[in-house]
C-alpha cells in the first residue's frame, strides 16, 4: 500500500499571465525565489520586454470590449474576483508566509485585499456621478463632462506588499474600464501569479489584466516608453525620474503612488479610479 | 464580338500524375521556418522588402471612391517620417474602382491590380467573367487577380478550369494574371498542388492562395506546397511563376517567416516584387510600426500611423 509519505510531491510552476493564458516567459529565463532560510521556494519567470510587448497587444485587443461593458457588469466581475479570493484565503496566507510574512500579518493582508476588491466593486457605478459635471457656459449649449477610460495602464506593483499592493492598483484601473499590464513585486511574486489564477476564474475577459514577473530594473524603461501604453503607475521613488522622462514621449498619464500604506483604509479612494480616466466634455446645442 | 483564341486543352497535364504531398512533412518543414533567428540588419532589410511586395488591398462591398483614393494616398505616403521607404507594389481593388485608383496614383510607379471573374465566388458564366476582365484592363488595370471555379475543380472538370484560366489570360492582354486557387475551399494539400500545376500550365503569371473571404486563408504549409509546385514547374519548363499569399498575414513577424520560406524554397531570384507579393490590408502598418521601433527603440502604437 502506498503511504502518504511515499507520494510524489506536486510542485507548482509559477508562470506569467498574458491574454487569459499562462505561458512561460518567451525568453526562457528564470530566477530563483528564496525563503528567509535561503532555500529555493520556486523558479520565477524573468519576464522580458517581448513578454511586455505581447501583453500590451493583448491589453489593446481587450480594451474595446472591456471599456464598453456596463459599469454594473464590471462591478459584478470585481465582486466575483473577491468571492474567488475569499475561497482561496489559505493558499494566499501560506504563500505570504513562505515569502517571509508572519501568519498574522499575512491573514490581515489577505482579508484587506478581499475587502479592497469589494470596495472598488461598489464604486463601479458611482464614481462617474461624483466626477462628472454639468458646466455653466454662456452660450446656448448644454455642456457636460464625463469620464472615459484612458486605455492601457502599465502598473509597476509595489515591492513590499505582494498581494494588497497588487490588488489595490489593479482594481481601480479595471473598474474604470481600463485594461492593464502589471509587473508583480520582484521580491514577493508568488501571490501575483496565484492572483492571476483567481482572475482567470472570475469572468475577467482574457487580456484585461496581464501579469508579468521579473526584474524592475530591466522592465521599467519598457513600461514607461511603450507608445501604446496610456498611463503608467509606479510605487517607488527610485525610478520616478526615469519614468517621467520616458512617459513624456506620448504624454502618458504618470501616476505616482509612493509611500502608501496599502493595508490601511486610507489607501483606497475613488480618486485612484479617476487617476486613470480622461475627461470628455461635450457641447450640445440647445434651442434659444 | 472580339475574336477569342480557343485554348488548347491538350496542354493540360495529366493531374493524376502530379506528385502527392506529404502533409506531415510539409507541416513540419513550414514550422521550421518560424524558428530562424533574424538579426537586426537582416530584419530591417526584410521589412523593407516586405513593404515593396505588398498589394495594398481593399475588397469590400462598402468600398467607395473616397475609400479607394485614401488607400492610394496611403500607398504613396506610407509613413513620411521614415526615410528611404520603398513604395508598395500595387493597390488591389474591384474592377469598378480601377479608374479611381489609376487616377489617384497618377504618375507614381505603383500598379493597379483588379480582381475579376466574379470575385470572390467565381460563380458567373464565362462570357461575363471575360467581359469583366477586359473591362478592368481597359480601365487601366496592370494586373488581374482571377478566381478559379472551385466547384468545377472539385468535380474533376479540370479541362473546364484550365480553359477558363487560359481564356482569361488571353483577355488580359498585356496585364499580368494572378490566379487565386482559394485553397481554403480545396480541402487538401494534394488538391492545392494539383490546382497550382493546372493554373501554371494554363498560363498564370502568378498563383495566389486566397481571396481573403474564406477561412483558412494563406497559411505557411499551403504556401509551401505552392512554392514547391512553382519550383518543379520551373525545372520542367524553365518558366518562372510568381507567388502571392493573401489573407491572414497581418503581422510583420509572420511576413518575415514567409520570406524565409521563399528564400529557402525558390531562392533569391524570386525575392523581388516582380515574383512575390503579399495580399494584405493591415500588414503595411505593422511593418511600419516595426521599422519605427527599429529606428527609435520604442514599441509603437497604431494611434500614430495613418489608417489603411
Amino acid at each position: 500500500m502506498v503511504t502518504s509519505s511515499a507520494r510524489i510531491p506536486v510542485e507548482k510552476t509559477y508562470k506569467i499571465y498574458i491574454d487569459g493564458k499562462f505561458p512561460r516567459t518567451e525568453s526562457g529565463r528564470y530566477f530563483a525565489l528564496k525563503d528567509g532560510a535561503g532555500a529555493v521556494v520556486a523558479n520565477i519567470c524573468r519576464g522580458s520586454r517581448k513578454d511586455f510587448r505581447n501583453s500590451v497587444v493583448a491589453a489593446r485587443k481587450a480594451f474595446a470590449g472591456w471599456s464598453a461593458t456596463s459599469a454594473y457588469l464590471r462591478g459584478q466581475i470585481l465582486y466575483r474576483i473577491a468571492e474567488m479570493l475569499e475561497g482561496r484565503q489559505d493558499q494566499f496566507v501560506a504563500e505570504l508566509v513562505l515569502q517571509g510574512r508572519s501568519k498574522r500579518s499575512a491573514q490581515k493582508e489577505v482579508l484587506a485585499s478581499i475587502d479592497r476588491l469589494i470596495y472598488y466593486a461598489g464604486w463601479s457605478d458611482k464614481y462617474q456621478q461624483i466626477f462628472s459635471a454639468v458646466n455653466p457656459v454662456s452660450s446656448s449649449h448644454f455642456n457636460f463632462s464625463v469620464l472615459e477610460a484612458t486605455g492601457i495602464v502599465a502598473i509597476l506593483a509595489p515591492d513590499d506588499d505582494g498581494l494588497i499592493g497588487l490588488v489595490s492598483n489593479i482594481a481601480p484601473a479595471i473598474v474604470g474600464g481600463n485594461t492593464c499590464v502589471v509587473l508583480a513585486s520582484e521580491t514577493m511574486p508568488l501571490c501575483a501569479v496565484s492572483f492571476a489564477e483567481v482572475l482567470h476564474a472570475s469572468d475577467v475577459p482574457g487580456g484585461v489584466v496581464n501579469i508579468l514577473t521579473g526584474f524592475k530594473d530591466e522592465l521599467t524603461d519598457q513600461f514607461a516608453s511603450h507608445m501604446d501604453v496610456n498611463a503608467v503607475v509606479y510605487a517607488d521613488h527610485a525610478s520616478a525620474g526615469k519614468i517621467q522622462t520616458k512617459a513624456a514621449d506620448n504624454l502618458k498619464r504618470v501616476v505616482a503612488r509612493t509611500d502608501n500604506k496599502w493595508t490601511a483604509e486610507s489607501a483606497q479612494s475613488p480618486y485612484l479610479i479617476s487617476d486613470t480616466q480622461e475627461v470628455k466634455t461635450t457641447w450640445h446645442p440647445i434651442g434659444s | 464580338m472580339t475574336l477569342t483564341v480557343v485554348p488548347d486543352s491538350s496542354l493540360l497535364p495529366d493531374l493524376s500524375k502530379v506528385s502527392q504531398v506529404d502533409e506531415v512533412g510539409v507541416n513540419e518543414r513550414a514550422a521550421r521556418f518560424q524558428t530562424r533567428s533574424i538579426k537586426k540588419e537582416s530584419k530591417i532589410e526584410a521589412l523593407h522588402m516586405i513593404l515593396s511586395m505588398i498589394d495594398l488591398t481593399t475588397l469590400e462591398g462598402q468600398d467607395t471612391s473616397g475609400k479607394v483614393s485614401q488607400l492610394c494616398q496611403k500607398a504613396i505616403h506610407l509613413h513620411n517620417t521614415l526615410p528611404n521607404l520603398p513604395h508598395v507594389a500595387a493597390v488591389c481593388v474591384y474592377p469598378t474602382m480601377v479608374g479611381v485608383a489609376k487616377k489617384a496614383l497618377g504618375d507614381h510607379k505603383i500598379n493597379v491590380a483588379s480582381v475579376a471573374t466574379a470575385f470572390p465566388s467565381g460563380m458567373a458564366p464565362r462570357h461575363i467573367k471575360l467581359e469583366e476582365t477586359r473591362l478592368a484592363v481597359e480601365e487601366g488595370a496592370d494586373e488581374i487577380d482571377m478566381v478559379i471555379s472551385r466547384g468545377a475543380f472539385l468535380q474533376g472538370e479540370y479541362g473546364l478550369v484550365f480553359d477558363e484560366i487560359a481564356a482569361v489570360k488571353e483577355a488580359c492582354g498585356e496585364a499580368h494574371l494572378k490566379v487565386i486557387l482559394e485553397t481554403g475551399e480545396l480541402g487538401t494539400l494534394d488538391r492545392v498542388r494539383r490546382a497550382s500545376v493546372l493554373a501554371m500550365h494554363a498560363g498564370a503569371d502568378f498563383i495566389k492562395t486566397s481571396t481573403g473571404k474564406i477561412q483558412p486563408a494563406a497559411t505557411l504549409p499551403v504556401t509551401l506546397v505552392m512554392l514547391q509546385a512553382i519550383r518543379d514547374y520551373f525545372y520542367d519548363t524553365g518558366r518562372m511563376v510568381g507567388m502571392k499569399p493573401a489573407g491572414g498575414i497581418s503581422t510583420a513577424k509572420l511576413a518575415v517567416h514567409y520570406l524565409v520560406m521563399l528564400r529557402e524554397t525558390l531562392g533569391n531570384a524570386w525575392m523581388t516584387p516582380e515574383w512575390y507579393r503579399f495580399g494584405a490590408s493591415s500588414l503595411a502598418n505593422d511593418v511600419l510600426m516595426q521599422l519605427q521601433k527599429q529606428a527609435t527603440g520604442v514599441y509603437q502604437s497604431a494611434d500614430y500611423f495613418s489608417k489603411d
